[in-house]
């Protein structure tokens, strides 16, 4: 498997929904396209509902990994 | 983008939205937007513009709050009458989101000041409820080409419409000239179904809230008529004509014109 460049980091862990989609969404539209955000959260709705809302929007969901601490992480790549 | 946690957790529900976004929001924040009036059609314009984070509103009015407005003038309550309604609109505004810079316009809108108000702005709703200050506000936008949100309300009635332009029509490619005063009813003898106005004024509120952002289809070169006892929404296409003394190819209007202060709506197109 080849290794992902990870281009930012966002630490969300405290946030709840919406706020986990919100701060991530402003995160990648600060970011140029095509380049690849790692989202960390405490919050495990947020492993669903912040993927799919990243792919309505277009975006490419790379990875959803369970960190087996209590936090996930999310791996995405703007469109 | 510089959004501080607190307008990120005001304003999620625009950032979440994919036609909107933080940059969507940031666009809001830095828009400056006239209200013409403070009244029924101004009320719910300038609550929803304010909670949608417009940076900047500017309110022309040159009333104060009457308790024969309170059965539809929102911005207002009964500790306000007698305020000017700038004032009181600016408070309620304030008091929803303190972001906004409201700026106060206590002065009739008229030919000398015009110019020099709308010029400052990117974006203009007419709330006015007679015919000078809304062919004021139709020439003015066409000469600074600001595009201009038209609403009015009769009785149980409302027209909505966007003037903008290059793109479409103007009020007077409608109705070229004023009617003779006293032809229509005046707004003292005109009654009006207090909601119409929130269901009009926030209409204006979207379509400036839209143009904005620069989503979606703006009313332009469409005419809105709302009937609120049959409750139904209606919609006639409006062209420019060529003819017109403003926004037509050899325009005869030039410079602004006040009119003999009087109000009403122009009804049948
Ligand atoms: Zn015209």
């Amino acid at each position: 498997m080849t290794e992902i460049q990870i281009d930012q980091e966002l630490d969300i862990r405290g946030e709840v929904c919406p706020f986990t989609f919100v701060k991530s969404k402003l995160a990648l539209e600060s970011m140029d396209s095509a380049k690849v955000l790692r989202i960390i959260t405490d919050y495990e709705p947020a492993t669903d509902n912040v993927p799919r809302s990243m792919q309505a929007e277009g975006h490419e969901v790379i990875s959803i990994a369970d960190n087996n601490d209590g936090e996930w992480t999310i791996v995405v790549r703007k469109k | 983008m510089n959004l501080t946690e607190e307008q990120i957790q005001r304003y999620s529900r625009h950032i979440i939205l994919p036609q909107v976004g933080g940059i969507g929001q940031q666009k809001l924040m830095d828009a400056k937007v006239l209200l013409i009036g403070a009244g029924g059609l101004g009320s719910p314009a300038a609550l929803y513009l304010a909670a949608a984070g417009i940076g900047k509103i500017g309110i022309v009015d040159f009333d104060k709050v009457d308790i024969s407005n309170l059965q539809r003038q929102i911005a207002h309550g009964n500790e306000d009458i007698g305020r000017w309604k700038t004032e009181s609109a600016k408070n309620t505004i304030n008091g929803m989101n303190p972001d906004v810079e409201v700026v106060e316009y206590r002065v009739p809108i008229n030919a000398e000041n015009a110019m020099d108000i709308v010029s400052q702005y990117d974006v203009v709703v007419d709330g006015t409820d007679n015919f000078p200050s809304r062919y004021l506000m139709n020439d003015v936008t066409v000469w600074l080409d600001k595009p201009l949100v038209y609403g009015s309300i009769f009785q149980f009635d409302g027209q909505i419409s966007v003037f903008k332009k290059g793109d479409g029509p103007c009020y007077r490619c409608l109705y070229p000239f004023p009617p003779p005063p006293g032809s229509v009813p005046s707004c003292h003898e005109a009654g009006v179904i207090g909601v119409l106005p929130g269901i009009v004024g926030s209409i204006q509120a979207a379509e400036a809230i839209k143009i904005v952002l620069g989503i979606g289809d703006p009313l332009i070169g469409r005419l809105m008529i709302f009937e609120a006892l049959e409750m139904k929404f209606h919609e006639m296409k409006i062209r420019k004509n060529p003819e017109c003394p403003v926004c037509g190819d050899s325009p005869t209007i030039t410079e602004p014109i006040d009119y003999e202060e009087f109000c009403g709506v122009q009804v049948g197109v």
